[in-house]
């Protein structure tokens, strides 16, 4: 064997175990690196008590409640299953935060089970469409779902 | 016809041609660059769904970490030449590749910040997908000193090479972080990178940056390589006779003479 194909092995070789290492750390991020918890988790008990956690999911329609007097803001957050937490912050909220998207906080749940956020941070999707755009593709494809959509949304604000 | 594949790969054929080309891809750079972001600033939507004008960042921010990403695949190749072949240059271009890529890198996190900031509320968060990139700047920041901390030349690299290897495995875990198939499992703060649903002018304007990004990493590897073969073949006699050389050497001799009448 050529020394040039020796080598040629021992880099393939390299490369097998490297995929391998990088597939074994894809699963074990999806298992155990739990970046944050969904409400269903919360009140499943799932996450001990006073500890800081990230808490994921939707805004619920509608639920966000600012007070007239302080910065402090209160809204429920939910996920697909229906299970609700009210989180409340006295941070400002990011531009992107609105109800019925995804946000992400983090803070600690309180013994009046309210989960009291330190942070709270907006995510948003890989959609990049033009407002217009956007609307006449939701109308084509899903005019009920627009419709009750427009008709929850009632901004509560006091 | 038989291509002899080895001959560019003389640092004595590479030099003049990487020089020859050099312009050209400065040239298609500056001009994709410009092209992309005039069309990404002028002739897209000012308010998309739920973002606003700063979605424009898009531009670079997309560019730039697609860039990084590929710069990393494309020094790991040369790394993996030089270890199978024992060729110079090969290894001349992986370390000149690396400068770029992490340039790239540092864009990349940058402009993520600021977009960051404006939308999601926060510059950074340790989530899975900007953790996985900042290790691997620290990965590029790794083999670069390795590098140059070893005085070997073909030692050091030898180990960077290898080192490089190891660090392919985060390419993909990048990748896969925000893209798995069931999103519950990865949940991130960071998007999904998926081009599914962007619309066509942002896309033109995405996908034009990244060939001029790409066309300057071009240009810049290059002119780095030049470098680096001048740096390490500086004791042929190739080097010794092209033109800019012996005119340098010229120069510095004459200058030595004047300080030493001077003296």
């Amino acid at each position: 064997m050529k020394p040039r194909t020796k080598r040629l092995f021992f880099v393939l070789l390299a490369l097998c175990c490297v995929g391998a290492a990088s597939a074994l750390i894809g699963k074990a991020m999806k298992g155990n690196l739990a970046y944050l918890h969904t409400p269903e988790e919360v009140l499943g008990g799932e996450v001990p008590k006073g500890q800081v956690f990230r808490l994921g999911g939707l805004v619920k329609e509608g639920s966000l409640k600012r007070s007239a007097t302080e910065l402090e803001a209160r809204f429920i957050v939910r996920d697909n299953r229906n299970h609700e937490i009210t989180v409340v912050t006295t941070k400002i909220l990011p531009d992107l935060f609105s109800e019925g998207k995804s946000q992400v906080s983090r803070g600690k749940m309180g013994d009046d089970g309210l989960f009291y956020a330190e942070e709270v941070l907006a995510k948003h999707d890989a959609e990049y469409m033009p407002k217009e755009l956007s609307d006449t593709l939701n109308k084509e494809h899903a005019p009920a779902k627009a419709n009750s959509v427009k008709e929850t949304k009632t901004k509560g604000t006091y | 016809m038989k291509i002899n594949w080895f001959k560019y790969s003389a640092p004595m054929s590479f030099y003049p041609l990487a020089g020859k080309l050099i312009p050209l891809f400065w040239i298609a750079a500056i001009m994709l660059i410009l092209g992309g972001l005039y069309w990404g600033f002028f002739k897209t939507a000012d308010i998309l769904n739920d973002q606003k004008q700063y979605y424009r960042i898009i531009y670079v921010h997309v560019a730039s970490a697609w860039m990084a990403m590929w710069l990393y695949a494309v020094m790991v190749f040369w790394a993996m030449l030089g270890l199978i072949f024992n060729t110079r240059l090969s290894y001349m271009l992986a370390s000149a590749t690396a400068v770029t890529g992490t340039v790239m890198t540092i864009i990349a996190l940058a402009t993520g910040a600021i977009w960051g900031k404006t939308s999601w509320g926060t510059y950074w968060d340790w989530d899975p997908k900007l953790t996985t990139f900042l290790i691997l700047l620290f990965v590029y920041i790794g083999y670069i000193a390795l590098q140059s901390a070893i005085d070997d030349v073909r030692r050091s690299d030898k180990a960077s090479a290898l080192l490089a290897l190891v660090g392919l495995a985060l390419v993909p875990i990048i990748y896969y972080a925000v893209n798995c198939p069931d999103p519950t499992q990865c949940a991130s703060l960071h998007q999904e990178s998926s081009l599914k649903r962007v619309e066509s002018n942002i896309l033109i304007g995405m996908l034009v940056t990244t060939l001029g990004f790409w066309m300057y990493s071009f240009a810049t590897t290059l002119m780095r390589a030049r470098i680096i073969v001048l740096e390490r073949e500086r004791s042929t006699t190739w080097v010794s006779n092209l033109p800019e050389i012996s005119l340098a050497e010229t120069s510095n001799s004459k200058i030595e003479a004047r300080t030493e009448t001077r003296s």
